[in-house]
């Protein structure tokens, strides 16, 4: 928390802020926020009657010159708070930024011809289609398809993850981005993006804001700003012959005044603001949206389809367990069963090594066995895997099928339990293997998916949200039922292909849904393509990274429920602080009304319930009020409201509470106290 | 307060009843009046040529706009020309050209506000082939109107309803066979209902005076049952004859209150359609709480105010213990006229039972803010499809603050919609307070205030609320057959009317052709008593902010200042 509160704000970032807040007060800039277009209308007019106190019409008393001097300054200060929190918010995504613009410092690229020989060219004179070749040291010139050689590419300028990945040709690690660094051995690249268009480009415009279009939510709020501004206009300029008809003088500075404090400039000020760091948020979180509009849709989400192998389970199989049958101790198959992985690279070998090491294997003579031994790997015909010692000992391990025939046929006797064994292993959603000496048979290894620790308490927040979960697998029914048991998903489909996606996705839309899913490989391109949100893993292949609407650069499928989050998130803040700021209209106008009419209708003063000093004081509290809350509120503004998972008519409940009766009763209480100050001060002053 | 309580009871079950039944006949089901009156429709289909093909919301709003703009044609050549006419026994002149303007605005309008004396500016022929049919054709409008975008609201297309069909249905379904009924009970409490011309009688104080008559209770129950609220004469259901007793105020009360409650019933079930039978449904129980919420808010007040009395009368050492009876009947009392002001505001009939302009401030504030919000209930038909504009601004706001883009009944909010529900919503203020400025700021408009002060803007914000909502109460007291406000006013009930109605057919049409999304825990409930909350406070929000000011210098200076 501590170190979220230092990187939030800094000085830099404050005086840069402020510089670039004064800029936007260009009527050109400004008037793309209509609502705060019309408070710096107004503050011109203030400023002109400041000088000129009888430009229109006159009779505005004796120090109507220092009253409007001091609503004029209100009136920019609160300009230039809105201004700041937009500033503010940009500024934060521009350090980014910077680190990326570094890494585009223009590289020679050795560009390969098709006859063969090299020419070096510039980055950026790079074509669709050039194939260059990239030697270690070297920074990759644009993004593109390994087609041939094998190497270590540092990606951490954009993924920020120090560890090099391994990129060879074809496969779903083939696709390699412009700007990252080949750190060893070389590789022969097919450039795939046009000069200007590559990933880092689109990352650079995203985040830097230039390409920002202001997303559907925010156009359609947006609007609803604009005409509660219009009709708090129509108010105040309809207010003014009604007054005159009735003989009650009020003076110009004060309707000024009382527009700035009805329309909504609280949400005016900070809803650009608010999407700006909201989609700073998404890619802090290491995810690049291609669109506003995505993020927003995440907050829609109401189907997530998850891949099980690396979403919700590690990947890899692992071994949790042995199981020896009826007559062998657990020693002796952990022995076997440790030396029938020794040579075996798969990753449930591994494991199967790990275990047994974890369970206390007797691994000396390691080297040796290694080294003498018959490596017998795995083949489509024999079905088994295992080493022939030197001695002669044969071990085996495979599936219980094919051990079961070989034991038969070198006239071995099949343990009594074994069935049983193999059939507890299944039923959990477990692959059993077998494991076999010399043709006996000595037990079970229980090779597991192990589920991602924290996904269940995860996924009963999402069903506490309204999302539904659909896990997708390969397996069988059983084992897919049994990992959806443990993981907590609300359905599955095993047996699935690459196709089942869209039509699963397909089927979900047609019941009214959205839907979003993570995928990685060229054949889930479709599907990313299909659903309403798309994340890709940044692994991933180019057509994957192409079809998704999203993009995470640390290839983490878990995250889409965080980002699910952080477009709920986004939405509530603008809802939120809409809310805050119509509701704060009610004090004000408890402070201007009376106010403005107490001097022709004493009998006014009854509606003065906030026994505010006098009349001048409440007009200037309720401005200085309005101006205040918008840095106030900046921080809820950038950070997002706080959201935790629950029902819909929960968090209404609860974000009614805070920010509608909240933004109720705090304009009281802050006007009154802002009287108290400063109604004093203008009375010294002698108005 | 019995009085009132004894209203409210009876409607309840009465407006139930009513909204299965307008539910039946908007969703074309069988009613027990279809073997008659399936025979006479298809006379009058053939004889008008109408095709009952299904229209697009395009379509609908169109033959709306120009049926509406013929009946207006004809209607306005009537009055210029009813002198030369029959069944004129009273010898009433032509009308004159700005006030037929108005008048045939204000019918054509379901707005009724009468810049004229019916008794001295109307022949019969006039009251029945332009009043009394209007009253009929532009209730079916209203109607037909809030059938079109409740269809639409729970469609997946967007071409559905004709028109022309709906039209008529509504008139010879709903409007007839209840106007009949209406129209029988009061004739049986001594309403007139006779071509004979007025009588000239001697009185038991031995002076002459000119009895009204003519076809009154026919107009009577039309003019509440469509919510229309034009009198017959001058001075509206206050007379005895167009509501001589309590029987037929409470009788007037409940028809005026009856289909735009009925409406909101018909909604719900057309929501809550192939889901389970439901008696009421939970879609338009909210909305209808939030109505009726509104509704009491405002009946307590006026009923407090007026019970209360004015301080200045008690000044003057007349007793004000039966409340405050400046304008009032004596057979209605303070009970029986608090509940007709608010009925006849909140459903935008307009009708008058009692002086409104002599009710106290604060009394008099509440029928005013009714129509300034114009969606407590309102009139037939279009009082649900405003009321629908703050349901949208309201689901808008929740749906943000629940972290989803804005979706009603499974159709997406957009940029497109709200533009459009912002228009909506911003025109009946613009319209009340631009005119009420206008006539403020010119010699003209001030020539027709009688009142000084407070109470004078007063008469000038009721009368634009009054045009704008068209509702058709006057505050009275306002000269207003001038050609500044016949012209003003006139312009202000066509504008209310008709911007609005295209705007939410627009609206309606847009959302009808939205993919459906559906719903789960994580979206908004729009059915639940906190939505209710909601709506509710939005409503006061937005009409009390936009309002507050022009009230603070009108009615609530007023207030202060006679009980200061």
């Amino acid at each position: 928390m501590e170190t979220v509160r230092k990187g939030f704000i800094t000085s830099d970032l404050v005086k840069s802020s402020l510089i670039g807040a004064l800029k936007k007060f260009n009527p050109v800039t400004m008037i793309k926020n209509p609502v705060m277009f019309v408070v710096e209308i107004g503050f011109i007019f203030v400023l002109l009657l400041s000088f000129f106190p009888n430009l229109l019409g006159g009779g505005e008393g004796e120090h109507a010159q220092l009253y409007n001097a001091i609503v004029a300054i209100i009136l920019f200060v609160t300009i230039l708070f809105a201004n700041f929190a937009e500033s503010i918010a940009e500024g934060r995504g521009k350090a980014q930024v910077q680190t990326l613009k570094n890494t585009k410092t223009d590289t020679q690229a050795r560009v390969l011809l098709a006859d063969g020989t090299e020419v070096m060219k510039q980055a950026h004179e790079l074509k669709k289609g050039d194939i260059v070749l990239v030697q270690a040291g070297e920074v990759i010139p644009n993004d593109g398809e390994v087609i041939e050689g094998i190497a270590t590419v540092d990606e951490s300028a954009i993924t920020g993850e120090s560890a090099p990945v391994v990129k060879e040709r074809s496969g779903d690690f083939s696709s390699v981005t412009g700007g990252t660094t080949v750190t060893s051995d070389w590789l022969m690249i097919e450039i795939t993006s046009l000069p200007g268009e590559s990933f880092l480009d689109k990352m650079i415009a995203l985040i830097e804001g230039a390409s920002r279009k202001k997303t559907p939510n925010e156009i359609a709020l947006n609007t609803l700003l604009v005409s509660l501004t219009i009709i708090f206009l129509l108010v105040v300029v309809t207010l003014y012959p009604m007054t005159t008809y009735l003989n009650v003088h009020i003076s110009i500075a004060t309707l000024i005044a009382l527009t700035v404090c009805l329309i909504p400039t609280t949400i005016g000020g900070l809803l650009s603001a608010i999407g700006i760091a909201g989609m700073d948020r998404v890619t802090q979180f290491n995810v690049i949206a291609m669109s506003g509009r995505a993020v927003e849709a995440c907050g829609d989400v109401d189907t997530l389809i998850l891949d099980k192998t690396g979403t919700i389970t590690y990947g890899n199989r692992m071994a949790t367990e042995f199981l020896p049958v009826k007559g062998v101790d657990h020693q002796t198959l952990m022995q076997a069963a440790w030396l029938s992985s020794l040579t075996d690279d798969t990753p449930e070998g591994k494991s199967i090594l790990s275990l047994a090491c974890d369970l206390g294997v007797n691994t000396k003579d390691e080297q040796q066995l290694i080294q003498y031994s018959e490596h017998i790997p795995f083949t489509a015909q024999t079905r088994m895997s295992g080493l022939n010692l030197q001695d002669g000992t044969i071990i085996r391990k495979g599936a219980y099928d094919t051990i079961k025939q070989d034991s038969l046929a070198a006239g071995q006797q099949i343990p009594t339990n074994l069935e049983q064994l193999v059939h507890q292993v299944s039923a959990v959603g477990g692959t059993p293997l077998v494991v076999s000496m010399n043709h006996v048979i000595l037990g079970v290894i229980h090779l597991k998916d192990v589920v991602k620790s924290g996904l269940k308490e995860r996924f009963e927040q999402l069903r506490a949200m309204g999302i539904k979960t659909i896990m997708c697998t390969g397996d069988n029914p059983l084992t897919a039922a049994a990992i959806a048991k443990e993981s907590g998903v609300d359905s599955f489909i095993a047996e699935s292909k690459p196709e089942d996606k869209i039509k699963v996705i397909k089927d979900e839309q047609a019941l009214g849904k959205v839907v979003a899913m993570t995928g990685d490989g060229t054949n889930d391109a479709p599907a990313l393509a299909q659903a309403n949100v798309g994340l890709a893993m940044n692994s991933g292949t180019n057509a994957a990274k192409e079809a998704a609407n999203m993009v995470d650069l640390d290839s983490n499928p878990t995250k889409i429920i965080e980002v699910v989050e952080i477009g709920k998130q986004l939405l509530m803040t603008r809802g939120a602080l809409t809310t805050f700021s119509i509701a704060n209209d009610v004090a004000k106008y408890f402070a201007i009304i009376p106010a403005m009419l107490m001097v022709a209708v004493p009998e006014m003063n009854a509606l003065n319930i906030m026994q505010l000093h006098s009349p001048t004081s409440a007009i200037i509290s309720a401005l200085i009020f309005n101006a205040v809350i918008i840095p106030m509120l900046i921080p809820i503004a950038i950070k997002g409201v706080k959201y935790k998972p629950m029902s819909a008519t929960k968090l209404l409940q609860k974000n009614l509470f805070v920010y509608g009766l909240g933004g109720i009763l705090a304009p009281f209480i802050g006007i009154k106290v802002i009287d108290l100050l400063a109604g004093p001060l203008l009375t010294m002053l002698g108005l | 307060m019995w009085q009132i309580a004894i209203v409210c009871i009876i409607y309840l079950p009465l407006v139930i009843l009513t909204g299965h039944y307008l539910f039946r006949v908007t969703m074309h089901k069988k009613t027990w009046l279809d073997p008659f009156m399936d025979k006479v429709d298809h006379v009058i289909y053939k004889v008008c040529g109408i095709k009952q093909v299904d229209m697009t919301g395009k379509q609908y709003v169109l033959s709306l706009i120009i049926s509406n703009a013929f009946m207006v044609f004809i209607g306005y050549i009537l009055l210029r020309i009813q002198s030369f006419l029959l069944l004129n026994p009273n010898d009433i002149e032509n009308m004159e050209a700005s006030l037929s303007f108005n008048t045939i605005i204000s019918f054509m309008t379901n707005t009724n506000l009468q810049h004229y004396s019916g008794e001295s500016g109307l022949s019969y022929l006039s009251q029945m082939l332009v009043i009394i049919f209007m009253m009929f054709t532009s209730a079916a409008t209203g109607y037909a109107a809030c059938m079109a975008f409740c269809r639409r609201l729970v469609a997946k297309s967007d071409t559905l309803g004709n028109f022309f069909v709906d039209f008529v249905r509504v008139i010879t379904r709903v409007l007839m066979p209840i106007s009949i009924v209406v129209a029988i009970i009061l004739v049986s409490q001594g309403a007139p209902q006779t071509f004979s011309a007025n009588q000239t009688v001697q009185t038991i104080e031995g002076k002459m005076q000119d009895i009204a008559l003519g076809p009154v209770a026919s107009l009577e129950s039309i003019k509440h049952v469509g919510t229309n609220g034009g009198g017959f004469n001058g001075a509206n259901s206050t007379t005895p004859f167009e509501n001589p007793t309590v029987i037929s105020n409470i009788v007037e009360m409940l028809s005026m209150m009856l289909l735009p409650g009925a409406c909101v019933v018909a909604f719900s079930l057309m929501v809550a359609y192939r889901k389970k039978k439901t008696i009421f449904g939970k879609q338009g129980l909210t909305i209808f709480a939030a109505m009726g919420m509104l509704f009491l808010i405002g009946l307590v007040t006026v009923y407090i105010a007026e019970r209360a009395g004015n301080p200045l009368i008690s000044d003057l050492g007349i007793t004000q213990e039966l409340g405050s009876m400046e304008g009032k009947e004596m057979r209605f009392g303070v009970a029986q006229s608090a509940l007709f002001t608010t009925v006849t505001t909140a459903f935008t009939t307009g009708s008058v039972n009692n002086m409104h302009d002599t009710l106290t401030p604060i009394g008099g504030m509440v029928p005013m803010f009714n129509m300034m919000l114009n969606v407590v209930f309102g009139g037939k038909g279009v009082g649900l499809m405003n009321m629908m504009m703050y349901v949208l601004l309201t689901i808008f706001i929740a749906c943000l603050m629940i972290g989803r883009t804005p979706q009603f009944l499974g159709k997406k909010i957009e940029e497109k919609e709200m533009k459009l529900i912002a228009l909506c919503i911003l025109i009946h203020p613009a319209i009340i307070l631009l005119f009420s400025a206008l006539a403020v700021a010119t010699t003209s408009g001030v020539a027709g205030i009688t009142n000084p002060g407070a109470h004078g803007l007063s008469q000038v914000l009721y009368e634009f609320a009054s045009a704008s909502a068209n509702n058709g109460s006057g505050f009275e007291g306002l000269a207003d057959n001038s050609t500044f406000w016949n012209v003003t006013t006139g312009l202000a009930m066509f504008f209310g009317r008709y911007l609005t109605i295209i705007l939410q057919l627009a609206i309606a049409s847009l959302l009808a052709k939205k993919m459906w999304h559906s719903d789960s825990v994580g979206t908004l409930k729009t059915d639940t008593s906190m939505f209710t909350f909601l709506l509710v406070a939005i409503v006061l929000m937005i009409g009390a902010l936009t309002f507050l000011p022009a009230l603070a210098l009108g009615p609530i200076t007023e207030h202060l200042q006679i009980h200061s």
